[in-house]
């Protein structure tokens, strides 16, 4: 490997490339597409680098200028951090592809910036050492998604956009209480240092309570999901893949780092994050299962799969990996399907202008491309094999037998079958005729094409097990630090 | 030292009233408000600890966070503001009630 | 060189007919001779090269694809005796049913979608063949789910999509159950690879009662393709499917690979004798025995020819699950010979249902009076199927009758033979009539809904795939007793299981 590449800051490069890509897009809106592209494009290649970097060097660390932290700010990689990096650089790819077909100009122009600041914020996040950045990190990707969520315009986004709004911003400052209480008490806001001085006490419980109901009510947990569904269904397509696939994974990441690092000690708040991730499997699985519109059903099923990653947290318990791989897994392959269906739904509203699943007319054969996209999606949303939702739920379902865990193991395999249900009730009217047809606009083909390719690659992941958990296991990210050692 | 508390106690007070607001008032500007009057808790309590924490000279921490926080409760205020005259434009009603009868 | 050849020529299996399907996917509805070509080259370079498998492990080779899953799990493909069994069978089924699919769908819309899902539909069941170990097992399994799905509602209609619901309702659920097992007996054992005699008898006492519920779990998941009763429900709705589809699922894929995973379990996961030993394959044979007296039963009082020959399937599989249940070295001939048996009589039945639909406008059984004097071809092949399913000698049904008659009587169990004797009769009863009608009563003035092919009597590609399979389900009967014919490669199967060391 030649020196030079080598020594290129690819973690800072990550947060300044879509931050300079924001301005220009900013500055030249007339360009903001070709902007765009090549911000994403040079993200991928950064995260490339920086997963170079992180195979030869173990953790990544940097101080940036020279200040260190508290005061200072700090970058930090591991396999964790490079997992979700490498799932938004190529959800965002795909993004890119699919944005530049749906907005029209004027749209576009204010599109790409905010979506170029989301960017930013997502991948300063996962490169944050310290609670603090967390939260401004955090605030600056929640404003960009609400107004994001705000641009399809009409009443229903406005207000999904400001539910969304007020759900954030009370969250962020719930956790930024929690924030506040944890340095009172360790005076410290790094992470790695906390993680030395932490101790259970009332003010560290406090925190944590604190923190994780702020996280939840971003990630949508349940019962904390009342906002997801009108936000998600009512933003325009590629912002709702946005939301679905990267957005929420962002807190739900910080939520895992602080776990593993700070409070796995803490008993009882596993449980409870299990038992609400099993409920929002079945609630999230039913109602989607009872929607009429397709857009609202898979926002739904976003709250379901939601669930299944918060499943790892009771399971992880006895020292079992394994669960933590499987949330892995399933985080990112629930990224690629997920933005690979709200494209699929987006290009059949375009198509049909309506988003009714008993109208959906025969789309198998009239939008082949898209039908095919969901249904492949689909596949890796229902847990079907071979897929990356698959492996993942193996883990899990591994990991209860294990561990003995039946109430799970039926959770699991209920919120299989429910979202085989869902799923397959939408494919089913893809086959059949609309009593009333109606007419049908063009749909680009690179908008149907992306989606499919995003959903093979949910597809794929399933075979790339082996290859991929090296990369996880950088800097031990996933395994917890035992007490004492 | 009891003052520092009694001001970290207001914080959490101010907190939970604008929790409060936030869950009963239907007005948007009503919740916006109590948005930030959650915020403004939160800075209170981080000044209140902040003071505690080194007798005599301040610790520049806290107060570089409040300072951060301030600055996004103001974008985020412009940005429930801007977010709530398009909403009345629309739907004539500054609330998110009305979407539930229609 | 030949070990390269010997690790990825069973990929090259699957991708024969992967391939071409994911091409065909692409091609627009009227490429119909390139759709053609693909199919048919396809279907014809499988067969070649498992004719070159088949000539390998004669020659003692070892054909064995092995990938890296999930750390400690592999993807693992084999060839082994059970394994080139199905292979076998699937391939040939394949070739004359892609033949017959070409002619059934002439000038049908959506050609280039059936043709691309049916291509993924035996790249399944090669797969389910083919499988080393049972997360393998699972995967194929599961997409073979997945790839009958849009073909059971590839006429769009809303039947269809309700007998797709249907359809998924039970294999779905089934899918679930089957994948539970596997995957709490792999947090028992650690492994799932199938060995000869299985790999659970040395566990220690303690996991016995885990081990029978996840027999029962397995079974139940493999029930449902197998149409066990009372999971069969799917099976006569499925027919709203075009007919070669219902020739493939009820002869070679879904029902097939149901039987074929009971199969696998019994002699390759727990062990024959290990699972007689846990008391589970006794309550298998009453639920097989009874399924095939029910299966009968409910086909005696079908008018509907397709839902007749759906509730004969229910029933004739069973025979597989039965052979596999009484536990002993000749009845598992007869089981496993069946496989192939009731492979080659079902889908020569099937193709001459669709036959009489296409030709004539004949659905119904009540309206067959007479059809053998205007298709006696296609009637000759139903009259060989028909007897062949009765079990009369020496079409090759009753090899398999013969054989688990036989096994019954080795172990000692010969309320078997009660249950064989009534099926027979039952299947006289609902076979017979059929004939009856279509070779001495009178044409009726007019067919239902008649087509003009001229002098011939149907399409060749119609007409020639019934003729093939029923001149084999009559050979394979007749020289049952030559090298490579199926009854001697499941003895070797059978040896294999039993006797040796």
């Amino acid at each position: 490997m030649p020196v030079f590449i080598l020594n290129i800051p690819w973690a800072a490069l990550l947060i300044i490339v879509p931050l300079i890509g924001m301005l220009l897009a900013f500055l030249f809106s007339s360009a903001a597409r070709w902007m765009g592209f090549i911000t994403v494009f040079l993200n991928l290649i950064a995260v490339l680098g920086l997963a170079q970097e992180l195979s030869s060097n173990g953790v990544f660390q940097h101080t940036v200028g020279g200040w260190s932290a508290p005061l200072g700010i700090e970058l930090y990689a591991d396999g964790l951090s490079l997992l979700l990096l490498f799932t938004t650089a190529l959800v965002s790819l795909g993004v890119a592809v699919y944005a530049a077909g749906y907005f029209s100009h004027s749209k576009a122009s204010s599109f790409w910036p905010i979506w170029l600041m989301l960017l930013t914020a997502l991948n300063a996040l996962f490169l944050s050492s310290d609670i603090f950045n967390l939260y401004v990190t955090l605030e600056l990707l929640g404003l960009s998604a609400v107004a994001l969520t705000a641009l399809a315009g009409g009443r229903a986004a406005l207000l999904g956009a400001m539910r969304y709004l007020l759900t954030t911003l009370g969250g962020s400052l719930l956790y930024l209480l929690g924030v506040a209480l944890l340095y009172h008490a360790y005076d410290t806001v790094d992470i790695q240092l906390l993680s030395q001085r932490v101790e259970i006490s009332p003010v560290t419980w406090t925190a944590l309570g604190l923190m994780f109901l702020g996280l939840s009510l971003k990630t949508a947990l349940f019962p904390f999901h009342f906002w997801l569904p009108p936000a998600h269904s009512s933003a325009a397509s590629p912002v709702s893949a946005l939301l679905s696939a990267l957005v929420i994974k962002a807190s739900f990441y910080m939520m895992l780092r602080l776990w593993l690092e700070l409070f796995s000690d803490f008993g009882v708040i596993d449980q409870v994050l299990g038992l609400l991730g099993a409920l929002a499997v079945l609630w999230g699985s039913w109602q989607a299962l009872r929607q009429t519109r397709l857009k609202l059903l898979v926002a739904y099923s976003t709250v379901a799969q939601v669930g299944y990653l918060f499943l790892a947290f009771p399971l992880a318990g006895g020292n079992q990996v394994f669960a933590w791989y499987a949330a892995g897994y399933l985080l990112i392959s629930h990224a690629l399907a997920k933005s690979a269906m709200f494209m699929a739904t987006g290009n059949l509203l375009q198509y049909g202008n309506h988003d009714r699943i008993a109208d959906l007319d025969r789309v198998v054969q009239r939008l082949p491309i898209t039908a095919g996209a969901f249904a492949v999606a689909g596949v890796s949303i229902m847990g079907l094999p071979p897929s990356g939702g698959f492996i993942g739920k193996w883990w899990l379902l591994e990991s209860a037998l294990v561990s003995g865990r039946w109430d799970l193991v039926t959770v699991l395999i209920l919120g299989g079958l429910l979202a085989a249900a869902y799923i397959f009730r939408v494919l089913g009217y893809t086959f059949t005729e609309a009593p009333v047809p109606h007419e049908a606009k063009r749909v680009p083909p690179a908008m149907q094409w992306i989606a499919l390719i995003l959903a093979s690659a949910s597809i794929l992941l399933g075979f790339l097990a082996p290859q991929i958990l090296p990369w996880l296991n950088i800097g031990d990210a996933l395994i917890v630090v035992e007490a004492g050692s | 030292m009891s003052s520092a508390i009694l001001y970290a106690l207001a914080g959490a007070g101010v907190f939970v009233l604008g929790c409060y607001g936030m869950v009963v008032c239907q007005h948007l500007l009503r919740k916006i408000l109590a948005v930030n009057f959650m915020g403004s808790g939160v800075f209170l309590v981080l000044v209140a600890f902040a003071r505690q924490s080194q007798e005599g000279v301040p610790d520049a921490v806290p107060h570089a966070m409040v300072i951060t926080g301030i600055v996004v409760a103001v974008s985020a205020t412009a940005l429930a503001l801007v977010l709530m005259l398009k909403l009345a434009e629309e739907t004539g009603a500054a609330s998110l009630k009305d979407s539930d009868k229609q | 060189m030949n070990a390269v050849i010997n690790e990825w020529i069973l990929l090259l299996v699957l991708g024969s007919s992967l391939l071409p399907g994911l091409i065909i996917f692409g091609l627009a509805e009227e490429r119909r001779g390139l759709r053609t070509t693909l199919n048919l080259f396809g279907a014809l370079f499988k067969l070649f090269l498992v004719i070159w498998i088949l000539w390998g492990v004669f020659n003692q080779q070892h054909y064995e694809t092995r990938l890296e899953l999930l750390p400690g799990l592999e993807f693992v493909l084999r060839a082994g005796p059970l394994a080139l069994l199905f292979v076998s069978l699937s391939t040939i089924l394949w070739l004359v049913t892609t033949i017959y699919a070409i002619g059934y769908l002439e000038g049908s819309p959506h050609r280039s979608r059936f043709f691309g899902f049916f291509s993924l539909c035996v790249t399944a069941t090669v797969g389910v063949a083919l499988s080393g170990n049972l997360i393998t097992f699972l995967i194929f399994y599961e997409l073979l789910t997945l790839s009958t799905y849009p073909l059971i509602v590839h006429r769009g209609t809303e039947v269809a999509r309700k007998a797709g619901h249907i359809y998924l309702l039970y294999t779905i659920i089934g899918g679930a159950v089957l994948l539970l097992g596997t995957v709490w007996l792999y947090t028992i054992t650690g492994t799932l690879e199938f060995t000869p005699r299985g790999f659970l008898a040395d566990l220690d006492k303690t996991y016995h009662p885990a081990l029978v519920i996840i027999f029962f779990l397995m079974i139940a998941g493999l029930g449902v393709k197998a149409a066990l009763v009372p999971l069969h429900g799917w099976l006569p709705n499925a027919m709203v499917a075009p007919a070669p589809v219902s020739a493939l699922l009820h002869a070679v894929a879904v029902v097939k690979a149901g039987a074929f995973g009971i199969v696998r379990i019994v002699y390759e996961v727990f062990g024959v004798d290990f699972a007689a030993s846990l008391g589970v394959t006794r309550p298998l044979a009453w639920l097989a025995a009874f399924t095939i007296i029910y299966g009968s039963i409910r086909a005696l009082y079908q008018d509907d020819l397709k839902r007749r020959l759906a509730f004969s399937t229910v029933s004739q599989v069973s025979y597989i699950a039965l052979g596999v249940a009484i536990a002993g070295p000749i009845a598992t001939i007869g089981g496993v010979v069946h496989l192939v048996h009731q492979g080659l009589m079902k889908i020569t039945l099937f193709f001459c249902a669709g036959n009489l639909a296409e030709t004539l406008g004949i659905h119904k059984i009540s309206e067959m009076n007479g059809v053998g004097r205007r298709m006696p071809w296609t009637m000759t092949a139903f009259t060989i199927g028909a007897f062949g399913m009765i079990g009369a000698p020496p079409i090759a049904g009753f090899i398999s009758k013969w054989y688990l008659g036989w096994g019954a009587l080795e172990t000692g169990q010969t309320w078997v033979l009660l249950v064989l004797l009534g099926s027979s009769l039952l299947n006289a009863a609902y076979f017979l009539p059929i004939l009856h009608a279509a070779w001495f009563r009178q044409p009726p003035d007019k067919w239902p809904h008649e087509h003009d092919f001229g002098r011939k009597e149907t399409a060749w590609a119609l007409l020639l795939p019934p003729l093939i399979t029923a001149v084999s389900a009559l050979f394979v009967g007749l020289f049952a007793a030559l090298p490579f014919s199926p009854l001697e490669w499941a003895e070797l199967i059978a040896e294999r299981e039993f006797y040796q060391p």
